[in-house]
């Protein structure tokens, strides 16, 4: 009876678990944490591309450049572009009023992003600008429409027109943009660019959680001397138990 | 020299008498089974809350300026703070998983039957003071889901007529969520409702120890005097305390035996609860929400509100019914009902082993319906889950309504004299 009862409970866990999905297909965004090579290369992503209008503000440089190995020195040379000390948390000068005048909202921080929308999203969102002359900056987005942002890795992206698609929606017909094809104008080849999109995710990451593989390392340590002492905490029971049965 | 000090002792305070009465010589039933693990691990928790707690709180800023960005300051650059804020976090819906696991117990069983309703209500006071604790301690790190989450929950006090919107002011301190609700959340988190809570615990278990526990079979280990036969007595020396009043059958005293193997259950559990702390702490967002990694924003309301999963089935109830002041009476309700138990069931037979076929089927329909509940309240509304939370809140008080009837003249199996196994 109770068996059943508990085998019944833990089969309803998958449709637990479906929690609410987004409504655009995410591509998986396959990073690896204990890459350093990549969270580097995405570091100096983020620094060049991004840091001008989205801080990090509750992450610090330091620890930042000791987690992912990158000896001091040349982080502080290399990777701090306004002179912050490196015990200092990775910030702008951009004022969050002017910004928001510029771009409809304040660029937000982006400390705590993967954690909140999660990596396939961010590597989605990464690879889903495409071209679109209505939007003030040129382009929209696949995952996030209408959003405010220009497609600052355009540089090396170039600009991606849209692949369009007729679908029935509440009985009308529209237009959807289901993907997006390169047009050759960028720095990158499409699969340098698919691998810096994925630098960027991995580094996002890794600062949504900088305690992450810390954690995992130890884990492993206290389960190991868990389950030692399950053994040994068992065979005391059953020794002691020995009188009662 | 030992003897001496342990002498000295108890001529002033009686160490040696409770240890005896309450761990060394308090006789428990010898049958106890995987459910009895629960009630030791929900202490367990209490201790893990209160201990990370009190480490929190040494670098926690309880100010809606400060208390995002102290708990990110926890997390990157307080030593092992990213542990004890795990710890902290999983060990709330640990908390709830063995307090359910504890209440079902209780349940299957018939623990909470004369003479054992008092034990049972004082476990239903612990379980209110918990839901006041954890949401309140789900409003303090201020993301998007502390806030909206508070904002929601306070205003279903403003369903209440004529005193609904002041009562909602006198709670928050402001006319929204703000800086003075997080500051007096604060107060009652760490301080106010953890007192409540040990002190009550502590209440449940002296009640525990007066009518003796209850066991898998819901037979009495405790006869009338002069009923049993020497033979028939435990070979155990138990406290004059009990053995003076009645005589025993089939226990063993709490220390060694059920020590040791709550130490099995301890390590076991542990093994489970670290495994989450260590690989997957926001446990797929149901232990810890993705929206609240965002600052709490009050000019942004997130696309979902949802409650963290253990108000989730209770959440449920109060959505499934459109007027919002029946809907908050429903949820009140369906947890009174629970309160109710030892004068809803008039059976006098406790355990599922020996009770008739339509109570098995009405637990487990119980079951069911607890576990839709929950996701229901845990997911984004649609028809067809609007419907489903409406049908498993009546099948929700149906299980009390149905035990109300059937229990009166049930059809049960004959007890054994002595307890099986």
């Amino acid at each position: 009876m109770m068996k059943k009862l508990i085998i019944g409970l833990f089969a309803l866990l998958p449709t637990l678990t479906m929690a609410a999905g987004p409504s655009v297909p995410l591509m998986d965004a396959n990073i690896d944490l204990k890459d350093n090579a990549s969270l580097q290369r995405g570091a100096k992503l983020f620094m060049n591309y991004c840091l001008g209008c989205h801080q990090m503000q509750y992450q610090r440089y330091e620890r930042t450049f000791r987690d992912i190995g990158i000896p001091t020195e040349i982080g502080q040379e290399q990777l701090i572009f306004d002179g912050s000390k490196v015990g200092s948390h990775i910030k702008n000068a951009i004022a969050k009023d002017d910004a928001a005048k510029w771009f409809g909202a304040a660029p937000p921080d982006l400390t705590l992003v993967a954690r909140v929308r999660g990596t396939d999203w961010i590597y989605t969102y990464l690879k889903s600008f495409y071209k679109d002359e209505s939007r003030p900056f040129g382009v929209n987005n696949i995952v996030f429409p209408s959003v405010g942002m220009p497609h600052v890795l355009q540089e090396l992206q170039g600009l991606p027109t849209p692949i369009t698609e007729e679908v029935e929606e509440h009985g009308h017909t529209v237009t959807k943009v289901v993907g997006t094809e390169t047009d050759g104008t960028g720095e990158m080849s499409d699969d340098e660019y698919d691998r810096a999109a994925r630098d960027l995710t991995n580094f996002l990451a890794y600062v949504g959680e900088p305690s992450r593989l810390e954690s995992e390392a130890l884990g492993l340590k206290v389960i190991g001397f868990l389950v030692i002492l399950f053994i040994l905490a068992f065979m005391l029971k059953k020794e002691y138990w020995r009188d009662v049965h | 020299m030992f003897g001496k000090i342990i002498g000295w002792i108890d001529d002033r305070i009686p160490m040696t008498r409770v240890w005896n009465m309450h761990i060394a010589q308090y006789p428990a039933p010898k049958n106890f089974n995987f459910w009895y693990f629960f009630g030791s691990l929900a202490m367990l928790v209490l201790v893990n809350q209160i201990v990370t707690g009190i480490w929190l709180t040494m670098n926690f800023v309880p100010s809606a300026e400060g208390a995002f960005a102290s708990v990110e300051y926890i997390m990157r650059d307080v030593e092992y703070g990213w542990l004890l804020r795990y710890l902290h976090s999983t060990g709330a819906s640990a908390f709830f998983i063995v307090v359910y696991l504890h209440m079902f117990r209780g349940m299957i069983y018939g623990s909470y039957q004369k003479p054992r309703e008092l034990l049972w209500l004082f476990g239903m006071f612990i379980f209110l003071a918990l839901m006041a604790e954890a949401f309140m301690g789900y409003l303090l790190p201020w993301g998007q889901m502390s806030f909206w989450g508070a904002q929601v929950i306070i205003s279903l006090f403003g369903a209440i007529p004529v005193i609904g919107d002041d009562l909602t002011l006198w709670i928050r301190g402001d006319y929204v969520i703000s800086g003075a609700t997080l500051n007096r959340f604060f107060a009652l988190h760490v301080i106010a409702l953890p007192l409540v809570i040990v002190i009550l615990v502590f209440l449940h278990i002296v009640a525990l120890h007066e009518v003796g526990s209850n066991n898998p079979d819901g037979v009495e280990i405790k006869r009338k005097k002069g009923s049993v036969a020497e033979e028939d007595k435990p070979k155990f020396k138990f406290h004059e305390y009990y053995t003076n009043k009645k005589d025993i059958v089939d226990a063993i005293p709490f220390h060694p035996y059920y020590t040791v193997k709550d130490i099995v259950g301890v390590v076991g559990f542990l093994i489970l609860f670290c495994w989450v702390v260590f690989f997957m702490p926001a446990m797929n967002g149901f232990f810890l929400e993705a929206p609240n990694f965002e600052a709490a924003n009050p000019l942004k309301t997130p696309e979902h509100i949802f409650p963290v999963w253990y108000f989730t089935p209770f959440y449920a109830i109060l959505r499934a019914i459109p007027d919002k002041l029946i809907g908050v009476i429903a949820m009140g309700a369906s947890i009174v009902v629970l309160a109710l138990l030892p004068w809803i069931d008039r059976g006098s037979v406790r355990s599922i082993r020996y009770r008739c076929g339509l109570h098995k089927l009405n637990i487990a329909q119980f079951v069911v319906t607890f576990v839709i509940l929950g996701w229901v309240g845990a997911t984004p509304q649609t028809d067809f889950k609007t419907l489903l939370s409406q049908i498993t809140t009546v099948t929700y008080f149906m299980f009390f309504v149905l035990l109300f009837v059937y229990s009166k003249n049930e059809k049960t199996k004959p007890l054994p004299t002595r307890l099986t196994k």
